[in-house]
């Protein structure tokens, strides 16, 4: 399992509020039965037009913008609970996610798949963007044991929060199953105490 | 210590508490559709696993399914895949499984309900945002993605951190005319699409109190679109004769016991919520939605706001989502032109739905400019409609009654609206090419739908003069 400690990375900027599962991968994308090869239609029809040609005005068709954080306007993964929309963005590389908000069940989905979301303050969000404004080539850094964000463009830095249990398992790449499958005896005396 | 009634279900579903972390929580009944659970057996087999509690998992077909042609086999060979994906792991894996034209087959929000496999006390997940329709009974209920479908197919249980508790009260009675779509839509274009995020609400009050099942259901469906975990109504009268003699209700005197215990799931009296909102139902109108979220929704005879009215920060994306509708700002949606009308979904496929839509055009015809797609929400749904001869009043009118599933809510099957093309319709998202790649839905109720299937156009169903001189 891949493992997160720190993140220096060049950024993607989407500065669009309320950004639904179905614009990440719309439900025509949701028929595979494996999890690869999602992040070809990530979002596909912001990203493509009808013809299936690139739009060229869409951030991730732009050259200049690329690296492993998307950053995002507030309440991203929002709607449906498609883990598809979590398993596009890893595999189209993405390893962070930054928005001043995110929708419940994308952000359980994300951390399950190993891609952060991290939350920054309405302000700091702001600033990040206004940092890529005016060069593309603003980088930040996520030191996750810190438990702290900076835009290295500004040297602006701030505490995220993740609980402690999740903290781990990015660190040392474990799952939930793994940890649940552990505690069996435990599940099976629930069961006998009901 | 005084609860609510969140806290009570979910207190007695705690297997244990990771300290620092999630809650361990056991998870009474799960269902699987074709669409987000393959990747979650596929994981169990790389572990060399089997379903934990196979008897707590139940699997049906509905968001790829045709709504025509149900005997044949599906034309889309991936759709087609995916159904038969589902087929082979509900029978490898023993599970309770309705297919494909099995008499018990539907949208799972529908079915689940009204087979009584869902019932008050419960904690429920499914692979679906929209599994917090099945807390309109007095359940935990809540979608969730599918690495969590595996955990709960290998151990029963989540991980889940503790949402906090809202209580949402509507005082007062809805008016005639007015239906739990638009309390619905009404409540989340007020919360905003991601204001209850963070939360489970319950809901209550007598404009909720006075809603049947179904609209309970309606409501509590749609509690996802302002972001909240779950919604739930504290089980009463109305729910226990709901469920009675319901296939997989108790029975007997299973089912005495069973009511003892669901009386006391209610909210104490001295409860304390991290967040109360109230709202009176008397002035809310017929809603619909003119964006591209639900929480964009406003009364029918309302303007679109101007953007004066939105937050600076927001105006980008206001924008980008009216340029997608093709509305301005300031406009009013009374005589507009309607293209076609979804009647269905797990928001609004219900036998009370299509009564409501069948009285509204009983004795008038369907505009020839409207395409109407009327899909039950289960084959159960389709049963009643007939047994109580609305079909007969919907073909009198030129309507035809497809055959169940999910549908043209997010046209995963051939029920897509084509580019450009308004869609009024009864479901739950008018994202972005929800219905189809350029569609732009119009969410509303099932009234709101049937004046605009006979007029052709957005009309108060309660009788106003549609701008090309007709009425209804």
């Amino acid at each position: 399992m891949k493992k997160f400690v720190t993140l220096t990375s060049t950024v993607v900027p989407l500065p669009i509020e309320n950004v639904d599962t179905d614009q990440i991968i719309p439900a025509r994308f949701l028929k595979a039965t494996s999890k690869e090869g999602f992040g070809d239609n990530l979002f596909r029809d912001w990203r493509y037009d009808k013809h299936n040609q690139p739009v060229a005005s869409f951030v991730l068709n732009n050259p200049a913008y690329k690296g492993e954080i998307l950053v995002a306007g507030k309440n991203f993964g929002s709607g449906s609970s498609r883990e598809h929309a979590a398993w596009a963005l890893a595999d189209y590389g993405f390893s962070v996610v930054v928005s001043s908000f995110f929708a419940d069940i994308f952000k359980n989905n994300a951390m399950n798949n190993f891609v952060l979301p991290v939350v920054v303050s309405e302000a700091f969000l702001s600033g990040i963007f206004e940092s890529v404004n005016r060069d593309r080539q603003t980088t930040l850094t996520i030191d996750l044991k810190a438990q702290r964000i900076t835009n290295n463009a500004t040297g602006q830095s701030e505490p995220f929060a993740i609980n402690a249990y999740k903290k781990e398992c990015f660190l040392n790449g474990f799952d939930d199953i793994d940890y649940l499958l552990s505690k069996k005896d435990t599940i099976e005396a629930y069961e006998r105490s009901i | 210590m005084s609860k609510t009634l969140f806290d009570k279900i979910w207190d007695a579903h705690i297997v244990t508490e990771v300290q620092d972390g999630p809650t361990q929580l056991y998870i009474d009944r799960m269902y699987c559709h074709e669409v987000t659970s393959p990747q979650a057996f596929e994981g169990l087999r790389k572990r060399g696993l089997k379903v934990f509690r196979p008897q707590q998992i139940t699997c049906m077909p509905d968001h790829n399914i045709p709504t025509e042609n149900q005997e044949s086999p599906i034309e889309d060979p991936v759709s087609k895949n995916q159904v038969d994906t589902l087929d082979t792991n509900a029978r490898e894996f023993g599970l309770q499984y309705f297919p494909v034209g099995d008499a018990r087959n539907g949208i799972i929000h529908v079915v689940g309900p009204e087979t009584g496999l869902s019932l008050p006390g419960m904690t429920l997940v499914c692979g679906d945002s929209h599994t917090s329709t099945h807390g309109a009974l007095g359940a935990v209920a809540f979608g969730i993605g599918t690495s969590e479908v595996e955990m709960v197919l290998a151990t029963q249980c989540v991980f889940q951190s503790r949402p906090k508790t809202m209580r949402i009260t509507v005082q007062n009675q809805l008016q005639p005319g007015v239906t739990a779509k638009d309390l619905a839509l009404y409540i989340i274009a007020n919360m905003t699409t991601g204001g209850a995020t963070g939360y489970f609400v319950e809901y209550a009050g007598e404009a909720v109190e006075n809603l049947s099942m179904e609209g309970r259901l309606t409501l509590c469906n749609l509690s996802i679109e302002m972001g909240a975990r779950g919604g739930m109504i504290a089980p009463d009268a109305v729910t226990f004769e709901y469920l009675k003699g319901r296939s997989f209700a108790p029975q007997g005197e299973e089912w005495e016991k069973a009511i003892a215990r669901w009386k006391t799931l209610q909210s104490d009296a001295d409860a304390r919520f991290d967040k109360e909102i109230v709202f009176d139902a008397s002035h809310i109108e017929p809603m619909l939605t003119y964006g591209t979220n639900p929480g964009m929704g406003m009364g029918i005879n309302d303007s679109i706001p101007t953007l004066d009215d939105i937050d600076p920060a927001s105006r980008i994306s206001y924008e980008k989502s009216l340029e997608y509708m093709s509305f301005k700002p300031g406009e009013r949606l009374i005589g507009k032109p309607v293209d076609y009308v979804f009647l269905g979904s797990c928001t609004n496929g219900r036998i009370e739905d299509f009564r409501a839509f069948a009285q509204r055009v009983k004795g008038k015809r369907k505009a020839d400019s409207v395409v109407a797609w009327l899909v039950p929400g289960s084959w159960e749904v389709d049963r009643q409609i007939r047994a109580e001869g609305l079909d007969k009043v919907l073909e009198a009118a030129g309507f035809t009654i497809r055959q169940p599933g999910c549908s043209a809510c997010l046209a995963m099957n051939d029920d897509k609206i084509p580019a450009g093309k308004y869609a009024v319709s009864t479901s739950n998202r008018n994202f972005e090419g929800r219905q189809g790649p350029g569609a732009r839905t119009i969410l509303a109720g099932p009234l709101v739908a049937a004046a605009a299937a006979v007029t052709g156009c957005i009309i108060d169903p309660r009788g106003i003069a549609c701008v090309s001189g007709s009425t209804i």
